[in-house]
């Protein structure tokens, strides 16, 4: 009887790259199909293009670094990437926005750093910081939901939106994001913001439409169908329970002390995890295997880091959701967390205190 | 070595193989800071050659009289002089220039690059090779911040040269070139973060040719004997 003899781990997950990132795409569908329901065809159209030129920027890539094209396609991380950034981008935002920072996603922050497995931080986010500090214009007009709409826009609009920013009937993005009173309105969490500035307390700011009768309307629909997803990918084992879990208690933790100390000036709980893009990156965002930690103490480390810094840059920061940067601050620290949270190895001790 | 070829080395010391910018990584601060158009960068890139030009010139003139243990200090109060020298001229003769470069015209007394020349070569060589030394260290500094001024105006602005009337007078207003107009522009490439990402690029591209040439050099077998050699300099 021969026997093999093999270094550890000696228990294999037979799972591959490919099948890992098919089942993050699909787990994300209920989410984008809130996103469409409410917001229209805008953002399904960012996707496309968004995964198109992903797609065509890694073969290019690829081709010009004589890697193995076709076995690095099929992996379908460059698609995750695209579709990650067309489900961040504002739906009506223009055609270029989508291309460049899918091109720059895919040839600085992943090839350049070496390819899938490699990228220090997630190409996605960092793809949506580049634009959102770039063309902070474009990347914070946000449509309204499709029912505060005074103008309806059916899916050639969008197109033509999306390509030349004026709907068919010629109206402009701004024309469309204007309420029946003339008023540019914005996402809830930029809503809020505004309004704490101009003095006014949370529960004066709520009573503006954009929040509708719970939280926000539209957005809590879209984190809800991303949550579910999320639940999916934990079942069928794709993402570790601990990142979620962890952030999205630390992010509740935070909220809950501000909102108590403060409840005028502090939105509630719920609000902070149903607006923006919370579920969005609790499930799909921080799980990203390359980029977060590695450790169970480090997983939980890094996703409280994320939630204060997300907590924080909502709260006082300049801009209105905190989800990219709040990642990408936490990616150049997954290093150091990783570094001190190495578990004990069976049989050796602990740290001798 | 004989003299001509000891001012080749030189040049292509400071021009290329050691470039204070590109290999050295000195004098990052004002390197990133002011780059964001190619006028600021021109002005800088003077004040810094003509800083590195005199004060290398001095510190080499009074080496033999320089203690070892306080050089340092010295070296400093020499730079601090002439920056302060090129300052007053910059604030007379080319004010709006002056303004915009604001704090990092009296900060070039901490660039590396000029404090590093002034103990490495001046300090040890004679007058003439000293002020050639930050002559071309000065050059190869100046102009990798022309080349990251020109790529951040033109991603960020789309133009060439705007503003060239605060250096050069006014006849240089027609010097100004618009490559392309937009309505937006691309914010990142003026903000700090483009001006790493850029000169990562630089850098990247400065390895890629050196690597080129490399490849392309017939390969000389070693035919030389290897001699230890013990240098008992300084």
């Amino acid at each position: 009887m021969a026997f093999f003899i093999a270094s550890s781990p000696h228990n294999h997950i037979q799972a591959e790259t490919s099948a890992l990132m098919r089942l993050v795409i699909m787990a994300a569908i209920p989410g984008v199909i809130a996103q469409w329901y409410f917001f229209g065809w805008g953002s399904i159209i960012q996707i496309c293009l968004a995964i198109t030129f992903a797609v065509l920027a890694e073969i290019t890539f690829l081709a010009i670094r004589d890697k193995n094209i076709k076995a690095q396609i099929t992996d379908f991380s460059a698609v995750l990437t695209g579709l990650l950034i067309g489900i961040s981008v504002p739906s009506i935002a223009p055609w270029w926005i989508t291309v460049i920072g899918s091109v720059f996603a895919i040839m600085v922050i992943k090839q350049l750093y070496g390819g899938l497995g490699f990228n220090l931080f997630n190409p996605a986010m960092a793809a949506y910081v580049m634009l959102l500090i770039s063309f902070p214009v474009q990347m914070t007009s946000w449509q309204p939901a499709n029912e505060l709409l005074t103008h309806d826009i059916n899916f050639f609009n969008h197109l033509w939106l999306i390509l030349t920013g004026y709907t068919w009937e010629g109206f402009s993005v701004e024309q469309i994001r204007m309420n029946i009173d003339g008023i540019t309105m914005a996402t809830p969490l930029d809503t809020l913001k505004t309004d704490l500035t101009l003095g006014l307390t949370v529960s004066e700011s709520i009573s503006n439409p954009v929040f509708g009768e719970n939280f926000s309307v539209g957005w809590e629909w879209v984190n809800v169908g991303f949550f579910l997803g999320g639940i999916f990918l934990i079942a069928k084992k794709a993402i570790d329970w601990v990142i979620p879990v962890s952030f999205l208690t630390a992010l509740w933790l935070f909220s809950f002390i501000a909102f108590s100390l403060s409840a005028d000036s502090s939105a509630s709980t719920m609000f902070h995890w149903l607006a923006g893009g919370t579920m969005l990156g609790a499930f799909f965002i921080l799980t990203d295997p390359v980029s977060a930690a590695t450790t169970r103490k480090g997983r939980v480390t890094y996703a409280a880091l994320v939630a204060l810094l997300v907590y924080i840059i909502r709260k006082f920061g300049g801009y209105p959701d905190a989800i990219a940067f709040a990642v990408l601050i936490a990616n150049m620290a997954v290093p150091l967390i990783d570094q001190y949270t190495r578990p004990r190895t069976y049989g050796h001790k602990g740290a001798e205190s | 070595m004989t003299e001509r070829s000891e001012y080749k080395e030189l040049s292509w010391q400071g021009l290329w193989k050691n470039n204070p910018g590109l290999v050295q990584l000195l004098g990052l601060c004002p390197l990133l800071a002011v780059t964001t158009t190619l006028t600021n960068a021109i002005g800088l890139g003077l004040a810094t050659l003509l800083v590195l030009v005199c004060s290398n010139a001095t510190i080499s003139a009074i080496r033999q009289w320089v203690p070892k243990e306080v050089r340092i200090p010295i070296f400093v109060l020499i730079i601090a002089a002439f920056v302060t020298c090129v300052q007053l001229l910059m604030n007379a003769f080319t004010f709006g220039l002056y303004q915009s470069l604001g704090i990092f015209l009296p900060l070039i007394v901490t660039n590396c690059a000029i404090i590093g020349r002034a103990e490495a070569y001046a300090s040890k060589n004679p007058v003439k090779q000293a002020s050639f030394d930050g002559l071309m260290m000065g050059i190869g500094f100046a102009l990798v911040l022309m080349t990251l001024g020109a790529i951040r105006e033109i991603l960020g602005q789309g133009t060439l040269f705007d503003g060239a009337e605060l250096l050069f007078g006014g006849w240089a207003s027609i010097l100004r070139i618009e490559i392309f107009t937009s309505d937006t522009s691309f914010l990142l490439a003026i903000l700090p973060p483009g001006a790493f990402i850029a000169m990562g690029f630089l850098i990247a591209g400065k390895n890629a040719i050196d690597s080129s040439i490399a490849a392309k050099q017939p390969k000389t077998e070693a035919k030389t004997i290897e001699r230890v050699r013990v240098n008992f300099e300084g």
